[in-house]
């Protein structure tokens, strides 16, 4: 694995200028996947949404390696369509330089409305990491709820009111659906630890095959927190269980981080305005359902590595 | 040369096994799938080099093409109908970054209700996306069309469609001839992309955010673009015709000299249309046909020089613009014919939708009308929905 002194002396692929917010996670995440990546060459896709927007604003771009920006929900059709060229050309003489294919998408574009062409791309085997850097909502649309949102977030269209309090539904898995897939290899990350993401993506890129990264991106304006508190945040989330860091490869789990001592989920929550009411008086019934709701899928995690390492 | 026996889906599928795109991405559709059917068997048995990738949607098909022609590789694909309305997003995406991607259509009509049979409205439904549109009215010319289309599209960075009617065409057998592979593979020539996204040394954005400031004149520069499509298909249709000694022109006239009305109408219809013609004329009357083959972009001064020379026309349109004021073409062409030193009497006749059959009495009908039409000096109904059960 490279390290960070090595790291510090690739060209980064993703360059400052852009006009993400501070403290943004996700513009992190896809630097840090960048430098990671950046020993070969690269070239990359992304869904429509924040990423996109804040950092190809014609005539400026933050990308020092090539990106093609198609719509919002076909990163992976459209980065599986780059690969068979690169194959075709590669076949007739054209091309001879190895080149390796990351495709980006946040948890909108991933999750819910990109999540068949995804899982096309996968099934088909095209040899490219897929990244979803998930921030819990749709952001660039002004923070609405995604299938990723967790259970009982306030977002715009899930507000927290009387009668409900934020969204009624608990978040989809998406990293459990991919390994379903058998992809070459599947892993949950966040930028807070970030050596950890770096060697996954040197490992999901050296895989055979298609792999996917799950990255946790906290978001100041969505979630509601300080701007300096954003690697704090993401690293709160693993040691709460609220979004473990393991990976998947030859059919074992293996989790990355396991908190000796596991903070309480509210020190998570209890940061960020979009959980505010849970802390309200008579939520506390809300709030140990998510406590024993992250303490369910951890046990059923730690039973998945256990059982696939036996 | 060539002469084989195909049908329109057979020779759609022979033309891109000449071609040997680089990447062909797809997703089965009645009735064009056969043409990938038969193209992924041309991938099995090693007789082209294509990366053939077949999707899970149109929506990816589309997508694929995208990606793989951005990257620099020369690409085909194939649907119908409701294939190409779950492409439509992209479709604005392939054209607006100037890829000149090729679809083999096969024009089948909207769901719903459901219906697997020919009219135009998919394509129709299609046309303000910046693709050039070809209608073929038989197998021969789909499988030409098809040559000639990537070549344009290629020297204009304008993608094309290329359309057969359903089962009246894709599904029938005729005579065809074909030329040699290396003949078609010198008249296309090598695919020089004018970028690529695997261009290492110079890393690009593709299909960035384009705001206020600049999208406008973006859009101006592809609009200009587009219009110089019939210049360069002129050109090429007539490389063709050396080649193959068969000339496509963008708008076809059939007997028109000296003819007082004619049919304006696309597809094959044109076909059995001619039929019509030959045997008027045998009794003496005189009439014509003209047959739009290209569609977008429009060629504006060939249709009103055209139709100008008649007394009065009819325009057959396969599909409804649901403006209650007949079909695409019939709007259009009045909209050209507007303000045109000699116009002629126009009326529309919407027919054959969801693949009702248009026969000879149908057209004789036609003509007969338009006739009256012509001698009369007046139109007495301006939107006829020919043959509909308890419409007459
Ligand atoms: C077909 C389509 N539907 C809706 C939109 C509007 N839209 C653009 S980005 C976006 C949300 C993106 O959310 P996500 O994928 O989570 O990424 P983020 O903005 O959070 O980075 C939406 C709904 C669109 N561009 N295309």
């Amino acid at each position: 694995m490279a390290s960070l002194k090595e790291l510090s002396k690739r060209t980064e692929g993703l360059v400052g200028g852009h006009r993400a917010c501070a403290g943004c996670a996700a513009s992190t995440a896809i630097r840090q996947i960048l430098l990671a990546a950046g020993d070969k060459p690269t070239v990359t896709g992304i869904c429509t949404g924040c990423m996109e927007v804040v950092t190809t604003i014609f005539p400026y771009t933050a990308w020092n390696v090539n990106l093609v920006h198609n719509a919002f929900e076909n990163s992976a059709a459209t980065v599986s369509g780059m690969e068979a060229a690169y194959r075709a050309l590669k076949r007739k003489g054209k091309i001879d330089a190895e080149i390796q294919f990351i495709a980006f998408g946040g948890d909108g574009g991933t999750y819910d409305i990109g999540l068949q062409s995804l899982s096309g791309a996968i099934e088909r085997r095209h040899k490219m990491l897929y990244v979803c850097y998930d921030n819990e909502a749709y952001m660039n649309t002004g923070y609405q709820r995604s299938s990723a949102t967790p259970y009982c977030a306030h977002t715009t269209t899930s507000p927290a009111g009387t009668k409900i309090p934020g969204k009624p539904q608990k978040r989809k898995d998406l990293t459990e659906i991919i390994i379903a897939h058998d992809p070459a290899y599947a892993a949950q990350a966040t930028p807070g630890y970030y050596m950890d993401l770096i060697r996954k993506v040197e490992k999901a890129l050296a895989a055979d095959g298609p792999s996917f990264i799950n990255v946790l991106s906290p978001c100041v304006p969505g979630w509601g927190y300080p701007l300096n508190q954003t690697m704090n945040i993401s690293k709160l989330a693993v040691e709460t269980l609220f979004w473990p860091i393991y990976e998947w490869q030859d059919g074992k789990y293996k989790i990355n981080m396991k908190p000796r001592e596991p903070k309480p989920l509210v020190d998570f929550l209890k940061l960020q305005a979009r959980f505010r009411h849970l802390l309200k008086p008579g939520n506390e019934h809300l709030l140990e359902e998510l406590q024993a709701e992250v303490n369910r899928r951890w046990e059923v995690l730690l039973r998945k590595e256990q059982a696939t390492n036996g | 040369m060539k002469t084989i026996a195909k049908t329109g889906n057979e020779a759609m599928a022979y033309a891109m096994k000449q071609i040997n795109p680089d990447v062909v991405a797809a997703y089965p559709i009645t009735p064009a799938t056969e043409i990938v059917q038969i193209f992924s068997n041309y991938v099995a048995d090693g007789e082209v080099d294509t990366e053939f990738v077949a999707v899970e949607s149109e929506h990816s098909a589309l997508s694929a093409c995208v990606g793989a022609s951005i990257a620099g590789g020369r690409v085909m694909t194939s649907t119908s109908s409701q294939g190409l309305a779950l492409m439509h997003e992209i479709l604005y995406i392939a054209a607006g970054n100037r890829l000149p991607i090729v679809i083999a259509l096969v024009n089948r009509s909207l769901s719903a209700p459901i219906n697997i049979h020919c009219d135009h409205s998919d394509t129709m439904g299609s046309r303000e996306a910046g693709w050039m549109q070809l209608y073929c009215a038989n197998s021969q010319e789909a499988y030409d069309s098809l040559i000639i289309a990537l070549k344009v599209a290629e020297q204009t960075a304008v993608p094309a469609i290329v359309s057969t009617d359903a089962f009246i065409i894709s599904h029938a057998m005729e005579r065809l001839e074909v030329l040699e592979d290396e003949e078609v593979q010198r008249f296309i020539g090598e695919y020089k992309p004018r970028f690529s996204a695997l261009d290492l040394e110079n890393p690009k954005t593709f299909g960035p955010l384009d705001l206020q400031d600049y999208f406008f004149e973006h859009k101006r520069a592809q609009i200009d673009d587009f219009s110089k499509v019939l210049g360069t298909y002129n050109k090429v249709a007539q490389e063709y015709a050396e080649l193959s000694g068969r000339y496509y022109p963008a708008l076809e006239e059939y007997k028109t000299d000296d003819a007082d009305v004619a049919i304006f109408t696309a597809g094959s219809t044109a076909d059995t249309a001619k039929e019509v013609v030959d045997g008027l004329r045998e009794q003496g009357r005189k009439v014509g046909l003209v047959r739009m083959r290209m569609w977008r972009p429009l060629p504006v001064e060939e249709i009103k020089a055209a139709l100008g020379k008649f007394k009065a026309v009819a325009v057959m349109d396969r599909s409804d613009t649901m403006a209650d004021f007949g079909g695409p073409v019939f709007l259009e062409t009045r909209g050209i014919l507007y303000d045109a030193k000699k116009k002629p009497l126009l009326t529309d006749y919407v027919y054959g939708l969801g693949g009702r059959n248009i026969d000879i009495s149908d057209i004789l009908r036609v003509y007969d009308e338009i006739e009256q039409v012509a001698k009369q000096g007046k139109i007495d109904k301006l939107i006829t929905y020919l043959g509909v059960r308890g419409e007459e």
